[in-house]
């Protein structure tokens, strides 16, 4: 699956595209792991937008959630964010949303964590 | 009666229930709520609004009895997946409609944790000599566990004293057995100790029995074991007993499953109804409803071109199929 990236300041903001099934849940994964590795305290921090993620199924939301222990246990930052209305209730449904730190946009989980990107976000 | 005919006699996970006094007041207060300014002055309107305008949780409730579920195919023989508390409701109503005629009575028992076997010493059938009870499963305790709960300190009477014929039947999972009427399929699931479920096939109507099964979501392969035992299944009673989010971190390796693995597995599986089992015994009526509302519209917003009827089971709900 396509995962674009962009750098604002010490903000990573990775963006999926397509669905996060059975079978691309694996290299959403992979793309991950490399930014989850610098995503600790003093380092990077990561928001997943996913503005263009149109399904996420339970092998995805495993990802998510594992990403999202990873990040805490090394004193990150990491958000999920601008997610379609689909994506929002599968992750109510799942009670994912007590697990994950679910930003309605892009700009607000970068505002919420690092004053130096919201102006490089804003820089454009 | 032609078919099959699929009927709870009890649907609770872990331990039984009841709905608590603070629970009914609710129930009560919602009912009224609803009545007033009606007409209700006759029985007829009364039972009309009860059945037709409150919601199931208001006029009913899924009940608490633990796991114990009957295949009815229209024979004499009785056929039942464990032994749970809703086995003794289950006997009970045996007593009443058979007349002192002798029964035959075969279960499939998933696994040996005390909440699906703590019915048979209350299962008033095993005590009349002339019943014939045959008790199959993977597990090579299975005997032991069920004369441990019987005799002392456990319960006042020995399992020796059990009037009925009580055997065991020793079965292995991924082999299909003609049994009770049916073609059977164990399969082995992950539990603590293990767990087996139960593909029951019958002049092409296929139930499957998968409680008390964790699912683990890095396991690809196991989903797919999974999928093609539930295969265009007619019915797929499935333990749900947690939310996904919980199943995979503080209850990780519990040894249940969520309302959306079971959706996910159905829509793979092509299975036609996934029937929700094994109730968390926390969750009240109003709890358990909304998960199932809930599990419908997850099932409708991540359809494809199959979908799956999703329902809850309660004590005495019957299916049809």
């Amino acid at each position: 699956m396509r995962l674009d990236h962009a750098r604002f300041a010490d903000v990573v903001v990775l963006s999926p595209v397509g669905r996060v099934d059975h079978a691309t849940a694996e290299e959403l994964e992979q793309g991950l792991a490399p930014h989850l590795a610098r995503c600790a305290t003093g380092q990077d921090h990561l928001v997943l937008d996913f503005a263009g993620v149109d399904y996420i199924s339970s092998a995805g939301l495993r990802v998510l959630m594992l990403a999202a222990k990873r990040a805490k246990a090394q004193g990150g930052f990491l958000a999920v964010a601008a997610v379609q209305p689909t994506v929002q209730e599968i992750l109510e449904i799942s009670k994912f949303t007590l697990l994950l730190r679910v930003m309605p946009t892009v700009r607000d989980a970068v505002a919420a964590v690092s004053p130096a990107a919201l102006a490089a976000l804003e820089r454009g | 009666m032609s078919g099959l005919r699929v009927r709870f006699w009890g649907t609770r996970g872990s331990i039984p229930v009841t709905t608590s006094a603070a629970a009914l007041r609710r129930k009560l207060i919602a009912a009224l709520s609803r009545a007033s300014g009606r007409q209700l002055d006759t029985p007829e309107r009364i039972e009309a609004f009860v059945d037709g305008e409150l919601d199931f949780a208001v006029r009913h409730t899924f009940g608490g009895n633990s796991s114990c579920v009957q295949l009815d195919h229209g024979g004499d023989e009785y056929v039942l997946c464990d032994l749970g508390s809703g086995a003794r409701v289950f006997g009970n109503h045996v007593l009443a409609t058979r007349n002192g005629v002798p029964g035959t009575f075969h279960v499939f028992m998933s696994h040996m944790h005390w909440d699906h076997i703590m019915g048979f010493p209350f299962f008033m059938p095993a005590y009349i000599p002339g019943n014939t009870i045959t008790i199959y499963g993977c597990h090579a305790g299975l005997e032991e566990a069920l004369r441990r709960q019987h005799g002392a300190p456990s319960f006042p009477v020995e399992f020796a004293q059990l009037g009925a014929t009580v055997r065991f039947v020793r079965l292995e999972p991924d082999r299909s057995y003609e049994l009770a009427g049916f073609r059977v399929r164990p399969k082995s699931q992950h539990h603590s100790g293990e767990s087996y479920g139960y593909r029951f096939e019958r002049d092409g109507r296929v139930v499957v029995y998968s409680t008390d099964s964790e699912h683990k979501l890095d396991d690809a392969a196991g989903a797919r074991a999974f999928a093609e035992f539930f295969r265009e299944a007619d019915l797929v009673i499935f333990d749900a007993q947690y939310s996904l989010a919980d199943a995979v971190t503080i209850k990780e390796d519990w040894g249940h499953s969520s309302n959306v693995v079971g959706v996910e597995l159905c829509q793979v599986a092509r299975a036609r109804h996934l029937c929700m089992f094994h109730h968390e015994p926390t969750y009240d009526d109003d709890r358990i409803a909304a998960v199932l509302a809930e599990t419908r519209r997850f099932e409708e917003i991540t359809r494809g071109d199959h979908a799956v009827q999703v329902s809850a089971a309660w004590d005495g709900m019957e299916i049809d199929l």
